[in-house]
């Protein structure tokens, strides 16, 4: 393991370059523009949150990010290699689990390994190994049915760390998980991303969780999304819980929710997901 | 403890009632047909009793034909339903895949479905050389739309965020196919195979019926026109268990294949 972060480290692989994207979903009367001129960059190593009202256009963003969805005009490239489709050293980690129901948990995660053409012992080893560094161990004959929400979505975070992606790119994991799990889970991931430091995006609607985990926060616009403001967080780290009491904490928090204030009246905007509109 | 043996004592009286049920079910049809019971629209008059048919039962446990007739069955069952199952998962795989093989495949199949297996008895024995043949056609067009419908149903509805990651984590479209597709349409495939099990033997009894030599459809046909009433109620019967153990085979198969889908699945 150690090996692979001096590695990461070194190589500084993982920047993100994003250049006046525009994204178009649904198609003929339907299509509309979800994402349009959006800038910034990602250094390596980075963890970004990118957070705004349901609908704006930020999981269509990580599914661009991620391959699954092509772009309209504007330049998307991870070290300066444009995204043409989707790739093991793009993980993306869906809001919803995406675990194979009929593969045990080490299965799932050598899924990745097995691709490349590892052997089986190598690759069963390897998924050991980083199922014992997301806190699974003894877990690895389960089936996913067998393991709770929080526990899916640690398989899915191995599932893909176990490729050493450039980037890792999450949308809303953590949203469908009980209000003590997702803290317990917010920790997780920084321990992990400290371990194993790779750039991350992060999708969320929800302002603590994007004041806790992150080092940038990129408050986008409703629709089309739009970049409203870049904030770059101060907070030292490793980051405590206690953090979300801090008076710098709840200004922030303040000063985010006033950014995203809906205009009364407006009517809420249909629900996006990085494979496009609408689907399960 | 007291509740451990209440349940034991519960449970042993349910079995009790339900054996209880079979056999005052047999004693009604013993007690009609000994009595010739005639209710006007239905008459026990020609039914064998209990009795009867348990001595032809016997008769044809000890007759050497048995074992021909039931395997000659089973062999045109395997058979029709073989290829059914071999074509009808591959047609499914297509259909539910490729848009264009949809297109081409889903038109003429869909002309076709509707006309009940059985139809087709006709036509069979015209179009194939041999009754063998065309009995095991009878059998293979029954299983064969419940399997393709089932196959399309599940392969179209894998969860296409499955496909999606497995995609983000290298899965070539092969390996997909066989890794996310196969697997995630497998329930809906094996209801399908469970369901063209049943249409097959259906279809087989009939056509043995019209024109088969032996097997247990035509015993049970053959048993009526010699007027042996005795033994048609034993081929109902030997026809009914061996649908019931076709399906058991089934099952077992379906969860032997998927141990994700037990409901405490081994660790």
């Amino acid at each position: 393991m150690n090996v692979r972060v001096t590695d990461t480290a070194a190589r500084s692989v993982g920047r993100i370059h994003v250049a006046h994207i525009s994204i178009s979903l649904g198609s003929g009367a339907n299509a509309f523009e979800a994402v349009s001129g959006l800038d910034f960059a990602v250094a390596p190593g980075e963890l970004v949150c990118v957070l705004g009202p349901s609908g704006c256009g930020k999981s269509t963003l990580l599914g661009a990010l991620a391959g699954h969805l092509t772009i309209a005009s504007g330049r998307l490239t991870i070290d300066d290699q444009p995204v043409a489709g989707p790739r093991p050293d793009l993980g993306m980690v869906f809001q919803q689990h995406t675990l194979f129901p009929w593969k045990r948990v080490r299965y799932n995660v050598a899924f990745g390994p097995k691709m490349r053409g590892i052997c089986k012992a190598e690759r069963l080893r390897a998924a050991d190994e980083i199922l014992d560094l997301v806190g699974l161990a003894g877990f690895e004959t389960f089936y996913p049915s067998q393991l709770s929400g929080g526990m899916l979505q640690r398989v899915e975070i191995a599932r893909v760390l176990i490729n050493q992606p450039r980037v890792l790119l999450m949308d809303e994991p953590f949203s469908a998980l009980d209000a003590q799990t997702r803290s317990m889970m917010q920790e997780v991931l920084l321990d992990i991303w400290t371990k194993i430091p790779t750039t991350t995006v992060f999708v969320t609607h929800d302002i603590d969780e994007a004041l806790f985990l992150a080092d940038r926060i990129i408050v986008m616009s409703a629709r089309p999304g739009r970049v409203l403001e870049d904030i770059r967080l101060q907070f030292g780290r490793p980051r405590l819980p206690e953090l979300v009491t801090e008076f710098e904490f709840v200004r922030l928090k303040r000063h985010v929710l006033n950014l995203l204030r809906r205009p009364d009246g407006a009517a809420p905007l249909a629900r996006l997901n990085p494979l496009g509109v609408e689907a399960k | 403890m007291a509740h451990a043996a209440d349940t034991g004592r519960l449970r042993a009286f349910r079995l009790l009632s339900r054996l209880g049920s079979i056999l005052v079910c047999i004693a009604l049809w013993q007690f009609a047909s000994v009595l010739h019971l005639n209710l006007g629209v239905v008459t026990f008059r020609n039914v064998p009793a209990p009795t009867e048919v348990a001595q032809s039962a016997i008769v044809l446990m000890k007759s050497p034909k048995l074992l021909a007739r039931i395997s000659s069955s089973l062999y045109r069952v395997f058979a029709g339903y073989g290829a059914a199952a071999l074509i009808g998962i591959a047609l499914g795989f297509a259909i539910g895949r490729s848009r264009a093989a949809g297109d081409l495949l889903l038109p003429p199949l869909e002309v076709l479905r509707p006309i009940p297996a059985v139809a087709w008895i006709p036509l069979s024995i015209l179009m194939f050389p041999s009754s063998e043949l065309s009995m095991i056609f009878i059998t293979f067009i029954g299983a064969l739309f419940p399997i393709i419908l089932n196959t399309v149903h599940g392969v179209a509805n894998v969860d296409r965020r499955l496909i999606a990651s497995a995609r983000s984590l290298g899965g070539t479209p092969i390996a997909i196919l066989r890794e996310v597709v196969l697997p995630g349409a497998a329930p809906s495939i094996v209801t399908g195979l469970a369901i063209g099990m049943g249409t097959s033997w259906f279809c087989l009894v009939t056509a043995e019926m019209i024109a088969g030599q032996f097997g247990i459809g035509y015993y049970t046909w053959e048993a009526y026109t010699l007027q042996n009433y005795a033994d048609i109620i034993v081929g109902m019967l030997v026809i009914g268990l061996l649908g019931m153990g076709s399906s058991w085979l089934l099952t077992t198969l379906g969860e032997f294949l998927m141990p994700w889908r037990r409901p405490a699945a081994a660790r």
